[in-house]
């Protein structure tokens, strides 16, 4: 209780700074002061502060969009892993769980290798139906008439995803050289060349299931006891299931399209909130969605500054970040699972 | 209204806690019957004040608040419930007995609707139960599982709290009742504790209080079903819940339905057994009457010594 007085401020403070960094730094160098002006005179649409045109341009089309979608997603895959865990009880558990991001990749891999000259948005297209259709794939496989199986819905979700990795395989050995880094760059994920339709999009994504994971929040408290229990306080546990599942695919999907796969953000942010405050979802999932869109920024400022002037794949990125941190969870869980 | 309710707590208080005001459920309508001038008097024996309430409250209210008419499950190709028929009364403790495999989970299960029926019908309160609406439904009927596997990190009033999931009350009243119930419990020095790290005993009283909570403002008779209360408790403990069970069902007409394998523990707190074997019915009634050393080496196959205690009429198991 006492902890989330301080983590409000907190971390509104540290999005705003890291955001001001995710702005500034790059291999034009802008000051901080600068590219605030600069966005207050993006977001009024008028002249108000003298900013020289060609930081102006930078910020409005490089700058501002890639952080913004760094936000955006970083809160999206946060806020999925959250529920993932809640709706799995299982606190090692990830979007990736319910096959949305093999499926997006196999997806996003047809596209690359097969039609080359479809170009970028077609990718992304077939990256968020394909996750989207893995999901429900899954989803139907675990699905019995008295009910979704857990362990039925994990095990599937493994099984696609081994499929869809060997559909990946079976492409790569097809690809030519091209195809081949486009497939490994897209699979590491990448902030890069952030685009204003993909913003808008990721950000739609991100209010709707805000929205809507905060009504289910309560509910998804009360299936933490369990699937039977939560059905005794008079919870219609799969219709929230499959409304859960849904948004999650459509999130992730849409974060997938717009970036290719990070991986780790709703894995560790969701448990580092957790660690602090507890397992409310009431709280996890606001904290999350921010702590989450302030780590991607960060590990995209990291990704654009290790090796500049070159880049870094952000997913690269949260992957060596957070795969370590991942270790020291099983390490400490392991006692318990033993 | 709570003020005529006041009996001693079941369980003991801490020093530090406010004087406790017995079983202060709120939302519970008073009982009628009981004379302010009884409770003044001495300090009762429950059992007594209990029976002459039931005694009324049974004339009151005749109907049935469970009725289960020509019940089958078959578990695949296998029977494990065999034409049952059944009718439970609020104001008693039901024990439901029977060795393992006699069918007493899944009788308890199909009243929850977590088992298919493959004939047969079960109402409660008057209502076909696939008629009923869970979210409606769940502020009457009330479920206690064995295990209760939360691993979560959810502090014991948190844990409580999400029995207030079907009310729609406001949040103060809400925290009332769950301090209310966690007081019943005798757990409220425990209320900012993490559930995961309690004694087995502990989170068994934690989720009692958490399905007390659920029950806090139902309109019609609560319905209580135990699926093994004691299991994780000790001897004290176990008459404790026990003790607390029959309380709610003699002092505020609550419908208790309990699984249970003791059968010491059945005569001495259930109102009516009901005897299983092989998914059949083979004996109901009271205690002294269901279960005779007969019945015992039949349904259990073990010879028992049976005796009856001259104290309280019940009978005693060895």
């Amino acid at each position: 209780m006492e902890n989330q007085r301080w983590l409000w401020p907190c971390l509104l403070t540290g999005l705003v700074i890291t955001s001001l960094l995710s702005v500034s730094i790059g291999p034009l160098q802008i000051s901080p002061y600068t590219s605030f002006n600069a966005m207050v005179n993006w977001a009024t649409g008028q002249e108000l502060a003298s900013v020289a045109p060609h930081e102006q341009l930078v910020i409005n089309n490089v700058r501002l969009p890639r952080t913004i979608l760094a936000l955006a997603v970083g809160a999206t895959l946060a806020q999925c892993g959250a529920v993932m865990q809640g709706l799995f009880r299982n606190p090692l558990a990830d979007p990736g769980i319910i096959g949305v991001s093999s499926g997006a990749a196999l997806g996003a891999a047809i596209c690359i290798v097969l039609f080359p000259n479809g170009g970028e948005y077609l990718v992304a297209f077939s990256a968020f139906v394909a996750g989207l259709a893995t999901t429900l794939i899954v989803y139907r496989l675990a699905a019995s008439p008295s009910g979704t199986s857990v362990v039925l819905l994990l095990l599937s979700g493994v099984a696609v995803a081994a499929l869809a990795g060997a559909g990946i395989g079976v492409l790569t050995y097809m690809a030519n050289d091209m195809a081949l880094r486009d497939l490994t760059l897209w699979q590491m994920g990448s902030v890069a060349g952030a685009q204003w339709h993909y913003v808008i999009l990721s950000l739609i994504a991100l209010a709707v299931i805000s929205w809507q994971f905060n009504q289910s929040a309560k509910a998804l408290n009360a299936l933490l006891l369990g699937e039977a229990e939560a059905r005794h306080l008079g919870l219609d546990v799969d219709k929230l299931k499959l409304k859960l599942i849904v948004l999650c695919a459509i999130g992730v999907g849409i974060a997938v399209a717009a970036t290719g796969i990070i991986g780790f953000i709703g894995l560790v942010v969701p448990h580092l909130v957790r660690m602090i405050i507890g397992p409310d979802h009431r709280l996890l999932l606001p904290l999350s969605a921010m702590l989450g869109a302030a780590i991607l920024v960060v590990a995209d400022i990291g990704a654009r500054s290790i090796v500049a002037p070159s880049e870094l794949p952000v997913g690269l990125v949260t992957a060596l970040l957070g795969a370590p941190f991942f270790i020291i969870l099983l390490l400490k869980q392991r006692n318990k699972l033993v | 209204m709570l003020r005529n309710l006041e009996c001693k707590s079941m369980f003991k208080t801490y020093p530090s806690e406010p004087q406790v005001t017995g079983l202060a459920l709120a939302g519970l309508k008073p009982v009628e019957s009981a004379p302010a001038d009884r409770k003044s008097a001495t300090f009762m024996p429950e059992q007594k004040s209990a029976e002459t309430e039931s005694s009324t409250s049974s004339s009151a209210t005749e109907n049935a608040v469970v009725s289960i008419n020509n019940l089958s499950v078959h578990i695949g190709k296998k029977p494990v419930l065999n034409d049952i028929n059944l009718e439970i009364m609020p104001g008693q403790v039901t024990a439901l007995l029977g060795p393992n495999g006699a069918g007493k989970s899944t009788l308890l299960k199909s009243l929850c609707q977590e088992t298919e029926l493959s004939a047969g019908s079960i109402s409660m309160l008057g209502k076909p139960l696939h008629n009923w609406n869970r979210a409606e439904l769940a502020k009457s009927l009330a479920v206690l599982p064995q295990h209760a596997s939360l691993t979560f990190p959810f502090k014991v009033h948190e844990v409580v709290q999400m029995g207030l999931y079907p009310l729609s009350i406001s949040q103060q009243q809400g925290l009332e009742i769950v301090d209310k119930q966690l007081q019943q419990v005798a757990l409220s020095a425990l209320k900012y504790r993490s559930y995961p790290t309690l004694s087995g005993g502990e989170k068994q009283r934690v989720q009692l209080a958490r399905v007390l909570t659920q029950l806090a403002q139902a309109e019609s008779t609560p319905i209580l079903l135990l699926d093994e209360p004691t299991s994780a408790l000790d001897l004290a403990q176990q008459h404790r819940v026990l003790e607390l069970a029959h309380t709610l069902a003699h002092k505020h007409n609550y419908c208790v339905i309990v699984v249970l394998h003791d059968l010491n523990q059945a005569c001495r707190y259930a109102d009516r057994l009901v005897i299983l074997e092989q998914g059949e019915v083979v004996s109901d009634g009271k205690p002294a009457e269901a279960l005779t050393a007969d019945i015992i080496e039949k349904v259990w196959h073990y010879k028992p010594t049976l005796v009856i205690d001259p104290n309280n009429k019940l009978p005693l198991i060895f």
